[in-house]
């Protein structure tokens, strides 16, 4: 059964250095307060997982947690380019970034063959692309049935799963709805998992195509009221375009990135 | 009226949606386009975004692939994996709407690296996200490029999304369902794949436009179709609803 606890000490208890940590969300619903958690919690040398990473993973790296990123596409939506990012991609700052690099539709499948308990997944993607020479997690694999070509790619399994969700009730059942990405299959491929919830209700009200994640699913469940912010969580608040425009002027160079590390 | 580079290119592109049923829509240009055929000649368009949306009605342009009035406003809301595996890879989508910082003659495109060195690259670009498999299982793509010199290059540094690859045969001989790059718009024209060769062929320019400016504006000896037509001018109507939905979209 899933633990309530604080951020500061679920993050503690299942984050650890050295880990694979995958906080998803596509850009609805994303952990961003555990992230800021595991950042004051000078984590180290993590596999940092994501389909779509975006403003908290360029805080992550820039604030030096990151050994290695899995993902499929890095960039603040609609804005431009992740500027810690590329700084730790382009000239190694603060520390060298190994990149595992795929699409989102390669991501998603990589997830759900986690979620499902299988070694791989198979997709019809990837072919004639440059990806095929520079990442070794893929590989073609022959239908045993038709003989057509397509693509394996391995499945993922992190060491921790964060995600953010609208309610949980008191025994730790959570539920979310809206756009929700690949979060189910995030929790279900994940060791640990930790879910922050805008609010603990008694008892989940229904609500038309939700997700529920059953308490027996779930590690621990931490009550983060705005936990998504800039992000958006549907029927609380709105995403704020404004932070995320606003971001790429602090990002855009280590003074100013480092003045906001060190007011977080 | 006069306009814009930007208003021209999104009125040809959302000219080109006439008479699909379904788009898969990035976000910026073709999210302005699709949404602007939907408000003139298309209003049963589904708007397809690849958070999970599935025929998205937004009011207003939204700033990412996830804003809330996408759900709020769609059809369907489905999971990633169910938007690539159910949705995209059998081919159900219409056309797919692509941009990228490099586009090749042949169509391919790069949204990954700057520079000869994948692991020291001089610009780290975002990535793949939905494109590789949009170009490859859309029926057929439609790209929207600024054309210039370092956009429009004889060969990609990365290939992040086929195209045509190197040629006729390509697509086919690596299991490519859609039929691939159909249309490619700029501020400029229109070009597209020679029958025979798949090379990117400049057919149509936009009112006001030498070919001899394509051709500066190309990284390619580029070739220019015998029949060249003209785009005809935006209307005033096409001008006036895209305006307004830029207005109501503005930061506020």
């Amino acid at each position: 059964m899933a633990e309530l606890l604080g951020l500061a000490e679920a993050v503690s208890s299942l984050v650890h250095d050295g880990d694979t940590v995958a906080l998803e969300g596509f850009t609805h619903l994303i952990p961003v307060a555990a992230g800021h958690e595991i950042i004051r919690q000078g984590r180290r040398d993590l596999t940092l997982i994501r389909m779509t990473p975006d403003i908290v993973y360029d805080q992550m790296i820039g604030a030096g947690c990151a050994r290695k990123l899995v993902f499929g596409w890095g960039g603040n939506p609609g804005v431009g380019s992740l500027h810690r990012l590329r700084d730790a991609v382009e000239r190694d700052w603060p520390a060298p970034l190994e990149l595992d690099e795929h699409s989102h539709a390669g991501m998603a499948n990589r997830y759900a063959a986690g979620a499902s308990g299988l070694p791989f997944a198979v997709l019809r993607g990837y072919s004639g692309t440059d990806l095929v020479g520079h990442t070794t997690t893929l590989a073609p694999i022959t239908c045993p049935f038709t003989g057509e070509v397509l693509t394996a790619v391995p499945a993922i399994n992190p060491d921790v799963a964060i995600i953010h969700a609208q309610r949980a009730d008191r025994h730790g059942n959570v539920q979310l709805w809206g756009l929700t990405g690949v979060q189910k299959e995030a929790v279900l491929a994940a060791s640990r998992s930790l879910v922050t919830v805008e609010e603990i209700v008694d008892a989940l009200p229904g609500v038309p195509g939700a997700i529920v994640l059953p308490s027996w699913v779930v590690t621990a469940v931490a009550v983060v009221p705005g936990g998504a912010r800039p992000s958006y969580a549907q029927g609380f608040y709105d995403r704020d375009n404004a932070y995320y425009r606003s971001w790429d002027a602090v990002s855009r160079d280590r003074d100013s990135f480092q003045r906001w590390l060190a007011g977080l | 009226m006069s306009w814009t580079a930007e208003e021209i290119m999104t009125v040809a592109a959302a000219r080109a949606l006439a008479g699909r049923t379904s788009c898969f829509v990035g976000i910026g240009l073709p999210s302005m386009a699709a949404n602007l055929a939907r408000r003139l000649h298309a209003p049963d368009l589904v708007l397809v975004y690849e958070s999970g949306a599935i025929g998205a009605k937004p009011t207003r342009l939204p700033l990412s692939i996830g804003d809330g009035e996408l759900a709020e406003t769609a059809d369907a809301v489905v999971s990633v994996p169910e938007m690539f595996n159910y949705w995209l890879q059998p081919g159900r989508i219409d056309v797919g709407f692509l941009s990228a910082a490099q586009v090749d003659r042949f169509g391919n495109l790069n949204t990954t690296v700057i520079g000869a060195d994948y692991r020291h690259p001089e610009v780290r670009l975002p990535g793949a996200g939905g494109a590789p498999e949009i170009a490859a299982s859309c029926k057929e793509t439609i790209l929207v490029v600024r054309q210039g010199t370092h956009t429009f290059v004889d060969r990609v540094d990365f290939v992040t999304s086929m195209g045509y690859g190197t040629g006729p045969g390509d697509r086919a001989r690596l299991g490519l369902t859609g039929r691939g790059p159909v249309l490619v718009i700029t501020e400029l024209g229109v070009l597209e794949p020679d029958p025979r060769t798949c090379e990117l062929t400049l057919t149509r320019l936009h009112p006001g436009v030498a070919p001899d400016t394509v051709r500066k504006a190309t990284g390619w000896p580029l070739a220019i179709a015998d029949d060249l037509a003209e785009t005809p001018a935006p209307t005033g109507e096409e001008l006036t609803v895209l305006r307004d939905l830029v207005e109501r979209s503005a930061p506020r």
